[in-house]
Parts: C-alpha cells; structure tokens; sequence
C-alpha cells in the first residue's frame, strides 16, 4: 500500500466519524483569521515569506512542513506571541473577525484573551490544579469563588480531564502525568473562554494513547473552537484537520482541504514531503 | 458567532473589541512599570551621589572652597609628608597613605591571590565532589565574618602568637604592636574566598574538550592544569585578582585595627602604617570640625581611593567582558 | 627495551613526582582557608571565656575602686561571655560591661536595612529583568551596579555622612526638628537625620541595594521562560505574570539573596562609624529595651527610628580600641555574639536555598 493510499484510507474513516459528529452544516463557512501578505523578521533573519491564508470559524486547520520551515512562528503571529521576543518585526496583515490584530490600537492582552494558545511543552504552573484553571479568568477579573468553580469544573469536563483530576484539584499540577498535564493546560485556555485556540505540537511529547485523547478532544472541541494546530505527524493532521498548509522554507506552499493536499497535492514540494522524500 | 455564544456555558465575559480602552488595569500597569523604573534608577542616583558629594567637597565647591581649591594637587600627589593636624604648617602629601594602602594590599595580595588561585585549581580539578562539599561552605563562612573581627584576629592574635614569636624572638626584627604585616596577612585571608570562587568560575567553563586534548598528547593532570586550563582561563583569573585587590584596597577595618594610625612612608612591614582608608576612619573618630582643611582632606582621601578601586573594577570587567567572547 | 620499561620513563616519573607536589601544594592551600577558620574561631572562643590573668588584680583593684564594689562584685561574671553579658550596657568597668544597646540597635538597623532594601531592590531586579528590553537603560543600570558592587563601603559612610546625617547641611547649623502630628503623638524628626537609627539604615541599604538586585535578578532569571509565556497566553497583562507567577516561583531564591545581604550588612562597621555612632551608649533606640517595654511606651517605635543607637560591630570595634586587655575579651565575647547572629541568619538562607531546590520539579 503506498502512502497515498494509506492517506486515502485515513479520510475515509475520518468521514464515517465526521458524519456522526458533525452537528452544522459545512457550507455557512465565515472567515476567522484572515492573513494577508505577512513577511516576519527576527532581526535580520526573515523567517516568513509572504504568507496569506484565511481559517474558517469552527474548523481544525493543521501546519505541516520540515523542522525550521516557520511553522511555530506564524502560529504565534496569529495570537501576537512574536511580540515577548526582542528584535522581531513583520509586516502585512492578520485580521481576526475584520480586525487588525496588529493595528496601533490594539491591546494585545484582550487579543489573548480570544486566542488562546498551548504548547508543544506543556507548561503548569507550580500551582494547584484548580489554581492553574482558575488563573486565566482570575487576571480578566473574575474573583468570585462560586464563579471561578463553575469555570474550572466546566473546562477540566471540555478538555476530558474532570473525571481524573475532580478529587485532587488542590494538588500540584506538577503531580500530574505528561498527557494528564497537557489536557490541563487545554483546560486551562479554554477557561479564558476563547474562540480561537492555537496548538503547537501539543501531542508530540505524549505516548499514542494521551495523543489519542488529545486528539479526540481537539475533534470535539471543534464544534465551538478554530483550532489552529502545528503537528510533525502526518497521519494526525489527516485525522483531525479539516484544512492544511504546508510550509516550507518559510513559504506557505500550498493549503487545501486536507483529504485534497494529501491525496492530490498541486504542488510538487508537497507530494515530496507527505511521501517522505525529504524533510 | 451567536452559536459559539450560545453553546458557551462559561460565564466569562469575551471582550468583543480587541480595541485599546482607559482602564484601570492599563492604567496601572503604565504606574508599575513607572515605579519600577525609579527603583532601577536609584542606583543610578547613588552613583551620582557619591560623585556629586566627592567632586563638590574635593575639588569644586559653589559657594565655599573645595579640598584642591587650596591644596594644590601637585602637593598633593608629591609632598612626602601627611601631616593635616599640624597647627602651622598642615602637609598634605598623601605618598604615605597611598604606601600604608599599597604595602598592606600588596602583601595581601602575596598571601591571598596564590592560595586563592590554588584552591580554585584544587576545587575545579582533583578536589572529590566530597572534599567540595565541605570546603566551598568553609569559604563561604570565611567571606561572611565581618571584617572588624579579622582586625581583632590580626591584632589579638596573629601579631602576638605569630609574628612575633617568628620575627622579633626568632630573627630578631622589631614587630610594633600595629604592623602592616598582620594586617597583610588578614586581608589576604579575606580575600581568598573572592579569588577562589570567581577562578574557580573561570577554570570550570573551559570546555572539557580542552582538556581532554591535552591528556590526549600524553599530558599529566599537572600539565593540563596548569599548561592548558589556567592559561584558557586566564582573563577570568585576571578579572578575579583584579576585582580582589580593589577589595583589598578598598579595606577598612582590619587595618585600621591592625595596622595603626601612623601615615608613614617605609617599606618595613613590621612597622604600623596608616592607609587611605584608617585615615578617613581616624579622621571620622575625632571631633574634627566640618568646614576645616582636615575635614574636607577626607574627601580628597575618598576621592583617591574611590578613584583607584573604580579603575581596578572597570578593568576587570572589561577582561571579564573580553573573556565572555571567547567563550560564547 | 619492554613496552612495559618504556612506559616508565625517568623524564615522566619526575613528572608524575612534580604533578603530585603541585597537587599537593593545592590541596594544602585549601585547606589553608579552614585552618585559619579553625584559629581565628578557637583564639576568640578562648579569649571570650576567660578574663586576663596577669592583669587580675588590676581588674579587682578597677572593681574595687567603685563606691558599689561589694554589690558589683556578685554583678560581676566569670566569663565575658554570660547571660549578663547579653542583658547590660557598656560600662566603664569591663566586667560589668554588656552588649545590649548594641543587639538592639542592630535589630533596628536589620528592620529599616530590610524594610528598604526588599521592595527597592526586588523593584529594580523586576524592571531589569521583566521590563527593560535589553536596552541602552539596562546596560547603563547594569554596569553602574556592578561598578557600586566595587566600590569600597567607607565611600558609602561618606555619601551617607553628607546625605542623610549632614543633608548637605541644608538645615544650617544647628537643624530643624519637623513636628509630625500623627493625632495620638507628635513625633519629632529632626533634619537632617543626624547620628540617628533611620541615616545608619539608609546608608547600609544604599551599602547592600546592589548585591540584593543583582541576587534577587539571579533568582529571577532562573524562572523558567515558559512559565511567563504561559501566563500571557493566557491573557494576562505583564505585571499580573509577574506578581502571580514569576515572583511567587522566584521568592525562594529571592529571600536567599536578601538574608545573605542582610547579613552582610549587619557585619558593616566603616559606614556606621563615618556617620559617628561610635559613642559610648548606654541605651537603646527609643528606650526599647525589651519586649515588655514597647507595652509600657509604644510611641518607642516610632522614636527609635530617630534616635542614636550602636551596633554589634561598632561595639566590638570600641572595646577593641580601647586600651585594658579586659576590653579585648570583652570584645572576643561580642564577636561571638555577632558570629552567632550572623550564623543564624546564613543559616535560614540555606534552610530556604534548600527547601526550594527540592521543590522545583521543572
Ligand atoms: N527566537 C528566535 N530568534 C531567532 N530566530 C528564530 C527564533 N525562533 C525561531 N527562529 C528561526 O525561525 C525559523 C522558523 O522557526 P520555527 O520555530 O517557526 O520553526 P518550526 O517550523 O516551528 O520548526 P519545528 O517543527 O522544529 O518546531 C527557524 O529558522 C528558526 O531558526
Ligand atoms: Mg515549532
């Protein structure tokens, strides 16, 4: 069996699935994050070439590309993380919903609010479990303790961590398995309430079966969320992505429907990559 | 949009607009920020200050008359003789002070900078995690004692139980009671912790390549030692001596205690000598009217010894900084 | 000639022999640093726990002299180093002298030393690292405090003298006295500050401020960066990050820096005596003597920050110039009290250093 093959074999069982979950039809597509011409520096260092692309609301759309080809970087474009680094410059445009996140105006802290984003390393703080929940809407201001406990149960529920963790939630986060530890800080972004949800690699240190939870959860998500994911995994983004985009030297090569790219990539860097001639 | 609202349970609000508004959080995190920054800033100030206070004092003063408005700095630097309580005739040539300084912090430095060097070689090279355990501590608690008591240790001790028995009963020199020799020995002890832990920083960041090379061309441990890892580390080793004998000069109370009150111009280690620093201490001791010419001579003093340490500082960064891009 | 003769060159076996003398040489040299440890500690615990010999009679004839003899006599202690020692003031006899007015005007001076240093000097740690964007401002910053680590603290007790003693003699000859009205008292500042409490503890903190930030920056930077990228993923402004996660993660190595400091600064004796608290004493700041005293007279608290105090180095320094042998046993005693100080507080830094290593799980 080729790998074009065994992609195609992935999509079908990917539709069987998506037919029982989907719960809205695909054609009321509105544009999310709309980014026009970007071109991103890290001081002189161009690390982003050009790139335009739009995200649909309520979608997964899935980065692929060899290592060092910019995924990460225009991730954090989308949610203004570029900005804690020194030395960093862009231009072009990012819109979210028709706004230019990077307009003059713009308060980047509010621009955070509602894209949330995980990490490829996960990242508790040395806290409790409740507290690390707690912690995004008690800095939007949230104090109240009957409030804060509703939020945390329902976003532990959402990220599929409430049933392990509901008995400890005074814990130490750092108490708590790689997986487990993942999915709280899944459950921590998605306690700021946010639309977009920005996801580096966030399975690649887990075994198959925390990928597998992850994974699921990234499909039920989608239902409320944009899930914007980076992954090094071919076979996942096939699983889990509605679109994807390729990256490559800081180009964004081509983007399409995933059951499209990966069966019948237009461009020939693409067809190289997913058949695994380079990268 | 209203279905993303709709099926959301949680009750936190979602700010609509991404747009900047007034608001207290914002408000408050420019105050912060602002308040944070003065305290960064106050070091700038107290540099400033001590500047300020030296130069109007020592050199020009608005309004009155500084310290070098009527000493003229050639007497100063040249006279031989330090003598600012004469009623007739006040001399101020400060050769004296800057020998009591240089003889006492040399002979420190005979005694601290060797022994320093060495055990950072021990520590870094042949010392058992064991044996590091235990003396890193003891160096530590050594560069923690108070340097008044290294003064009754050099006074109480060193100069009645160890030098003179050695030098005066033994080989017949005369040790006074204040001498410049205990003190030496003293600030010598205070500064091996400085050179022990900044070389040992130094000699445990050449690369164990290095040294590894070294053994490879059938070096022993000696001449990997001493051949390969000190010279690789030599900056960091010069910025430490440097950094140690600016301690040494700058040194206060051990030598006001051990080495006495006599500005004098000698070479002789057993004799008591005044540095720049007992000077200012002595002066601050008696009730020496603010105004006079002696007052004001503790400003040029200040100024001297402030002068020569902040060189002997900014030359070892500036090896530690040549020293960083080699290994970066 | 065996591969085995070969391998034992003379030339390499005097080489091995040099190597091991070297070695040696090294070793001793380290050992040196605890040797004199071992003496310095040993030649002041024997002189704290004895009083003279030669000069007994001269001491009972000094104690004899006063009109109070027969009662002083039972005052009098064996050792200069006793409960007593700790619970009466300097005194002209050496054998009723105590260290009191010293340990409390060296808790005083820790109080304001700490009051002033940690928020400033935290503050400034925070701007350098959290804040200032590695830019012209941060390096000038950083190069002046690593220049007024250097420079030698005599310097400070004379930028103290003139700042906060003399205030650039502002105030005339004679000062002013400001007349706070704080509704229950009326507290009286004089200016400038003169001998007082507060121009000693500002000086120390001017004295410590740069090893504090640059302790407290240590302990900052070794938070991890995720933790902050973390936070601001989450929405949260810069200094919510900071107070919620980077600061709580960092106080363990935070307080290390500070207690180290502290210390250091309780050891400083030049700065105290250019700003004149070298007098003799017999009381302590704002009449505390002990615990109970602050019931009796509470405005005590906020008289003492302006009152004349010495401190446990200044003490041992004015017993160390002073001419009788007595005054050096008297001295070795204070240096012992002062150690143990000092000892305790190094020690609750490590107890913390410890502690906090053993938590850190990322
Ligand atoms: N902080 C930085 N400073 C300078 N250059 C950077 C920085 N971060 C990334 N780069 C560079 O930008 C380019 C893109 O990096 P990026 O992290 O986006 O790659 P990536 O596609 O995410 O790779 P990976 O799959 O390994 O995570 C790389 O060449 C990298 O060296
Ligand atoms: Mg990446």
């Amino acid at each position: 069996m080729t790998l074009m093959q065994s992609f195609s074999e992935l999509m079908h069982q990917r539709q069987q699935r998506e037919t029982v979950n989907r719960s809205r039809p695909v054609e009321t597509e509105v544009t999310k994050l709309d980014v026009r011409n970007l071109n991103f520096f890290y001081g002189d260092k161009q690390a982003l070439f050009d790139v335009s692309m739009r995200v649909a609301e309520r979608s997964v759309t899935a980065f692929i590309g060899p290592s060092g080809c910019g995924k990460s970087t225009f991730l954090r474009t989308l949610n203004r993380m570029n900005d804690i680094i020194e030395g960093t410059g862009h231009n072009g445009r990012v819109l979210l919903e028709g706004q230019d996140i990077y307009a003059r105006d713009v308060d980047v802290v509010a621009l955070r609010k509602r894209v949330g984003m995980v990490f490829q390393k996960s990242t508790p703080f040395p806290k409790s479990i409740f507290e690390n929940v707690a912690y995004g809407p008690r800095v939007a201001g949230q104090n109240q303790y009957k409030a804060l406990v509703e939020i945390v149960e329902q976003s532990l529920k959402r990220a599929a961590l409430w049933d392990e963790v509901k008995d400890r939630m005074n814990d130490s986060a750092l108490a708590l398995s790689g997986g487990q530890q993942q999915r709280l800080c899944i459950a921590r972004a998605l306690a700021t309430n946010p639309d977009v949800l920005l996801m580096d690699e966030p399975a690649s240190a887990l075994d198959p079966a925390s990928t597998a939870r992850i994974e699921d959860l990234i499909f039920e998500l989608k239902q409320n969320y944009t899930i914007v994911i980076v992954t090094h995994n071919m076979q996942q983004a096939a699983r889990i992505s509605d679109r994807t985009a390729f990256f490559f030297q800081g180009y964004l090569i081509e983007v399409d429907a995933t059951q499209k790219l990966f069966t019948t990539p237009t461009k020939k860097q693409t067809e190289d990559y997913i058949t695994g001639r380079f990268g | 949009m209203s279905v993303a609202q709709a099926t959301s349970p949680l009750s936190i609000k979602r700010p609509s607009s991404l747009t900047r508004r007034v608001s207290w959080t914002r408000a408050r995190e420019q105050i912060i920020r602002a308040v944070l920054f003065l305290c960064g800033a106050l070091s700038l100030l107290t540099t400033a200050g001590i500047i300020i206070v030296l130069f109007t004092e020592a050199i020009y003063s608005f309004g009155g008359t500084a310290f070098f408005q009527s000493v003229s700095i050639t007497d100063f630097l040249f006279d031989t003789v330090w003598a600012p309580q004469h009623p007739d005739h006040p001399r101020f040539g400060i050769l004296p002070l800057l020998c009591g300084t240089f003889v006492i912090a040399g002979l420190g430095g005979l005694i601290g900078l060797p022994i320093g060097l060495a055990s950072a070689i021990y520590l870094s090279e042949y010392a058992k995690p064991k044996m590091r355990r235990i003396v890193k501590p003891v160096l530590e608690i050594l560069a923690g004692i108070p340097t008044v008591v290294y003064g009754y240790f050099a006074l109480v001790f060193v100069t009645p139980y160890v030098l003179r028995p050695i030098f005066q009963t033994w080989l017949g020199f005369n040790v006074d009671i204040f001498n410049a020799l205990s003190a030496g020995i003293v600030v010598g002890v205070m500064i091996i912790p400085t050179v022990c832990s900044l070389s040992e920083d130094a000699l445990r960041a050449v690369p164990r390549g290095l040294r590894e090379a070294g053994y490879a061309l059938g070096s022993t441990k000696f001449d990997v030692s001493l051949k390969v890892v000190v010279p690789a580390a030599l900056s960091g080793i010069l910025a430490s001596f440097l950094l140690a004998m600016a301690r040494a000069i700058g040194e206060t109370m051990a030598v006001t205690i051990a080495a006495g009150q006599q500005p004098r111009l000698t070479l002789n280690p057993f004799r008591g000598m005044e540095t720049m620093t007992a000077y200012i201490v002595n002066i601050s001791l008696g009730d020496t009217e603010a105004g006079s010419m002696e007052y004001k001579s503790l400003y040029a003093v200040a100024l001297s010894l402030f002068v020569i340490t902040l060189l002997m500082n900014v030359l070892a960064q500036w090896v530690l900084k040549r020293f960083r891009e080699v290994y970066e | 000639m065996s591969v085995t003769g070969r391998l034992r060159e003379p030339a390499l076996a005097k080489r091995h022999r040099i190597g091991k003398l070297f070695e040696w040489l090294c070793c001793g040299s380290t050992w040196f640093g605890v040797v004199v440890l071992l003496l310095l500690l040993l030649s002041v615990g024997w002189k704290a726990m004895t009083w003279p010999t030669a000069d007994a009679d001269a001491a009972d004839r000094a104690a004899a002299m006063k009109t109070d003899a027969p009662s002083s006599a039972a005052a009098t202690s064996a050792r200069p180093l006793s409960t007593r020692f700790l619970t009466s003031y300097d005194s002209r006899i050496p054998q009723k002298a105590g260290i009191k007015a010293a340990l409390w005007g060296s808790l005083w001076l820790l109080v304001f030393v700490g009051l002033a240093t940690v928020p400033i000097g935290v503050g400034a740690a925070i701007y350098l690292e959290e804040y200032s964007n590695e830019g012209r401002w941060k390096r000038i910053i950083q190069v002046n405090l690593s220049n007024l680590a250097g420079v030698p603290s005599i310097v400070y007790g004379i930028l103290g003298l003139t700042v906060f003693v003399r205030m650039f003699g502002l105030f005339g000859h004679d000062g002013k006295v400001l007349d706070l009205n704080l509704g229950f008292t009326v507290l009286a500042v004089p200016l400038p500050f003169e001998r007082s409490v507060i121009s000693g503890a500002l000086t120390l903190s001017l004295l410590v401020l740069p090893t504090v930030i640059v302790a407290a920056q240590e302990a900052l930077r070794a938070v991890p960066s995720s933790i902050r990228t973390a936070s601001y993923a989450l929405g949260a402004t810069q200094w919510q990050t900071i107070r919620h996660q980077v600061l709580p993660a960092a106080m363990p190595g935070i307080m290390t820096g500070v207690i180290l400091s502290l210390s250091r600064a309780m050891g400083e004796t030049a700065p105290l005596i250019m700003i004149g608290a070298l007098t003799y004493l017999a009381r302590c700041p704002g009449h505390i003597d002990s615990v109970s005293s602050v019931w009796e007279h509470p405005t005590g608290l906020l008289e003492a920050p302006f009152d004349v105090f010495t401190s446990l180095p200044i003490q041992i320094f004015n017993w160390v110039s002073r001419a009788q042998p007595e005054y050096d046993h008297l001295a070795a005693a204070g240096i012992i009290v002062l150690l143990v100080v000092l000892m305790c507080m190094n020690t609750a830094a490590i107890l913390i250093r410890n502690r906090f290593q053993r938590r850190t799980l990322w």
